[in-house]
């Protein structure tokens, strides 16, 4: 090691992948992966959202994580966001590129997906 | 991409309860839900809830999994990995509060009683990032101190921020660590050395070996940091081969930091060098006393040599050296990352910072807590060990191993720091903390103590060799009921006698338990030789077990499991019953204590 910036260069290598251990992030995002989360395509959405996140440098802000059933399973994949101080979102019906977006527009933009949440399907 | 992590515990205490197995399954499980892409298991250290292991958690959420069991882990994949649902039957929470008005799947980790009120200092990086992965180690800030410390600060700056912080020496002594390196680094010499002391033997003690286990890396670059200062480039770590995990994982990350250049020569291209060596005691206590162990390093046999010339001047190979204990050096990183002034925030006025203690004994949650320096032995007990187990009474809670003396109950809102229990004729020693309920007899106790000085007194001086022989000798006649009031006078002289006169720490600290509870627990000793009653019912020769011949039903049970046939059936029918009852005879009875366990009338007691 000849250097601070070869020191540096590994901690930011390896952030990202030890983050998830310290739980401090200030965004949840659950998806439901119940056995009717499963059967509708959870998986691909909560590994977009995994990938996405991570892309966007995000992963000390935001958690995902998942959940089992939410109770709404015609509605699935349900994907949630928590945070601190702000309403609840649901996101329904998902697939990965609506993951995408959400990471995109509203995680890192704060800009909620309006067309992607239960209001919009239920107005 | 990795979107959880599972931890498992691979301390000692998880690994002998079977975490091995537990992490093939969860391998062979992972991979056989095809989850091998997103979900990732991670051997950890110490978490330090070891009487609940073997442990899991799995992140992010932060479930906590105790004793789960290899049949388990089917189950946690499938549910949990794969479908989100939290396995409630197997998550641990002592929140105190009523199981049903909280919800047991959101409960992390750090919400636990056990968790909250402890500081992680010391302890940050156990069962937190994998020790064998020199990369886990630097992104947790890992090797960013000897950074600082290399491009950054003169020996002289590194040597004041230690001083200013107030950190002193975790292994017993408490000796400020900034004034033994500012005593060694003016010191002139061909070669000095620095030496971390890691022959952790007191009984019951385990806070260094979760160190090694948990973060390696830390100790390496502690030393490195050490070395620089007092301008050593040669470092001996002295583990105990009773450690194998500890010396596995801190051979592997001294070979890691090699290979990364953060040891060997010119590191940070600062012309600066520096090597360690490991060394294995072969397990004699007294390899723990700082010239001992110096001894032993150079290859002699382990005994202490008189002081001065201290070690500053005068230590290993004969060269100025610095010693110091694991807990003491994994405070230093953090301390140069942080500040001295961050440190010296934590504690009380003369003792700063946090101290680990290994809690064992009659307490519910056996295991490992880092606490701040000045909490009560209150809150460690109740609250953060849950308190004693079967409704008992506390009695006294022993510190400092065979060194140390005991806590009795009317000192229990103590504040725990170096000089309260110097104060109270106690010692912090090295963090082992025995709590001892209503059950323990306090003459027992020191007699058990004193059979290890016994057998581990080196024998080079005469106040140790044969003086604690003598002690124990008077102990048993104590316990054997044989002794006078005039033995317990001549306990305390002797006791006295040994502290003065002998070589090293084994000796003069080897009375205290017995002073320890002749001050606080007199009354027992007096119970021993006057009454010839122990009073916790403990001590077998001045017990006598009796059966209570008008509640014994005569079903006969005691006497068929009597392993010396000192039961017998008498005439007797007790008025209400069919069958005549049994009698012991005292003299055949050996008082094991197994008819008591065995009559299920409660007609047999011991007195």
């Amino acid at each position: 090691m000849k250097s601070l910036a070869e020191l540096q260069a590994i901690k930011e290598k390896m952030k990202n992948k030890v983050v998830l251990r310290e739980g401090s992030a200030d965004i949840r995002v659950v998806v439901g992966m119940a056995t009717c989360g499963i059967a509708a395509g959870a998986r691909p959405v909560l590994n977009a959202l995994v990938e996405a996140v991570n892309e966007s440098n995000l992963a000390d802000k935001v958690t995902v994580s998942q959940t089992g059933c939410v109770g709404l399973c015609q509605y699935e994949p349900i994907v949630e966001v928590y945070e601190a101080g702000k309403e609840k979102v649901t996101y329904v019906k998902m697939d990965a590129d609506k993951a995408k977006r959400v990471v995109e527009e509203h995680l890192k933009g704060g800009k909620i997906v309006a067309d992607c949440t239960i209001a919009a399907f239920n107005a | 991409m990795i979107r959880a992590h599972v931890l498992i515990c691979g301390g000692t205490g998880c690994t002998s309860s079977g975490s091995v197995d537990i992490q093939k399954a969860f391998a062979d499980n992972i991979e056989a839900f095809g989850l091998s892409e997103e979900v990732k298991v991670v051997q950890t250290g110490c978490f330090g809830l070891c009487a609940l292991g073997p442990v899991v958690i799995v992140y992010p959420d932060g479930t906590f999994y105790s004793r789960v069991t290899t049949d388990d882990v089917k189950e946690i994949v499938e549910e949990h990995l794969l479908k989100g649902r939290k396995v409630e039957r197997l998550i641990y929470s002592d929140t105190g509060e009523e199981a049903a008005d909280i919800d047991i799947t959101n409960v992390a980790l750090n919400d636990t009683a056990f968790y909250k009120s402890q500081n992680r200092v010391v302890l940050r990086n156990c069962g937190v990032i994998n020790p064998e992965s020199i990369d886990e180690y630097i992104a947790m800030d890992g090797y960013a101190a000897l950074g600082k410390v290399l491009t950054e600060m003169t020996p002289e700056d590194v040597i004041k921020t230690i001083t200013d912080s107030g950190l002193r020496g975790r292994g017993g002594g408490g000796f400020p660590t900034g004034r033994k390196w500012a005593l060694t680094a003016p010191n002139k010499a061909d070669q000095k050395y620095v030496v971390c002391n890691a022959d952790e033997g007191d009984p019951g003690a385990f806070m260094d070996r979760s160190v090694l286990e948990g973060d390696p890396h830390c100790l390496v670059e502690a030393m490195t940091i050490a070395g620089y200062a007092i301008g050593a480039t040669e470092g001996y770590v002295y583990v105990r081969a009773e450690y194998p995990i500890a010396v596995k994982r801190l051979q592997k990350a001294i070979d890691d930091a090699r290979e990364y250049g953060l040891l060997g020569k010119n590191i940070f291209d600062s012309g600066f060098d520096f090597n360690l060596h490991i060394r294995l005691g072969a397990g004699a206590f007294v390899c723990g006393e700082e010239t001992a162990l110096m001894t032993s390093i150079e290859g002699n046999r382990g005994e202490p040599r008189p002081r001065p010339p201290y070690p500053a001047v005068k230590g290993l190979f004969g060269k100025p050296t610095v010693e110091n204990n694991v807990e003491t050096f994994a405070n230093v990183p953090q301390i140069i990352l942080r500040g001295a002034d961050w440190f010296a925030s934590m504690g009380t006025e003369r003792s700063k910072g946090t101290k680990v203690f290994a809690l064992g004994g009659n307490i519910n949650n056996t295991g490992l807590v880092e606490i701040p320096m000045g909490t009560t032995l209150r809150h460690i007990i109740d609250d953060i060990g849950g308190g004693i187990p079967n409704g008992k009474k506390f009695k006294a809670a022993q510190t400092g191993g065979p060194s140390g003396g005991c806590i009795p109950e009317s000192l229990i809102d103590t504040e725990v720091d170096f000089d309260n229990l110097t104060a109270i004729g106690c010692m912090m020693g090295s963090g082992g903390l025995i709590v001892m309920d209503e059950d323990t007899c306090m003459v027992d106790m020191a007699k058990f103590f004193l059979e290890f000085t016994v057998d581990e007194s080196c024998g080079k001086c005469t106040p140790c060799r044969v003086g604690t022989k003598r002690l124990l000798e008077l102990l048993d006649k104590i316990t054997d009921g044989k002794g006078t009031l005039e033995d317990v006078d001549k306990l305390e002289e002797l006791c006295n006698y040994i502290k003065q006169n002998s070589l090293c720490g084994l000796g003069q600290t080897a009375p205290n338990p017995v002073l320890a509870t002749l001050k606080f627990f007199r009354e027992e000793y007096v119970a021993h030789v006057v009454d010839k009653k122990c009073p916790a019912g403990v001590c077998k020769n001045l017990l006598t077990f009796t059966i209570d011949q008008d509640k014994c039903i005569g079903c006969g049970l005691c006497a068929r499991n009597c392993p010396v046939s000192a039961i017998s059936k008498t005439d007797y029918v007790a008025p209400g019953h069919k069958l005549p009852s049994y009698t012991i005879d005292a003299e055949k009875c050996i008082k094991c204590g197994v008819c008591l366990g065995n009559c299920k009338f409660k007609a047999i007691s011991k007195i």
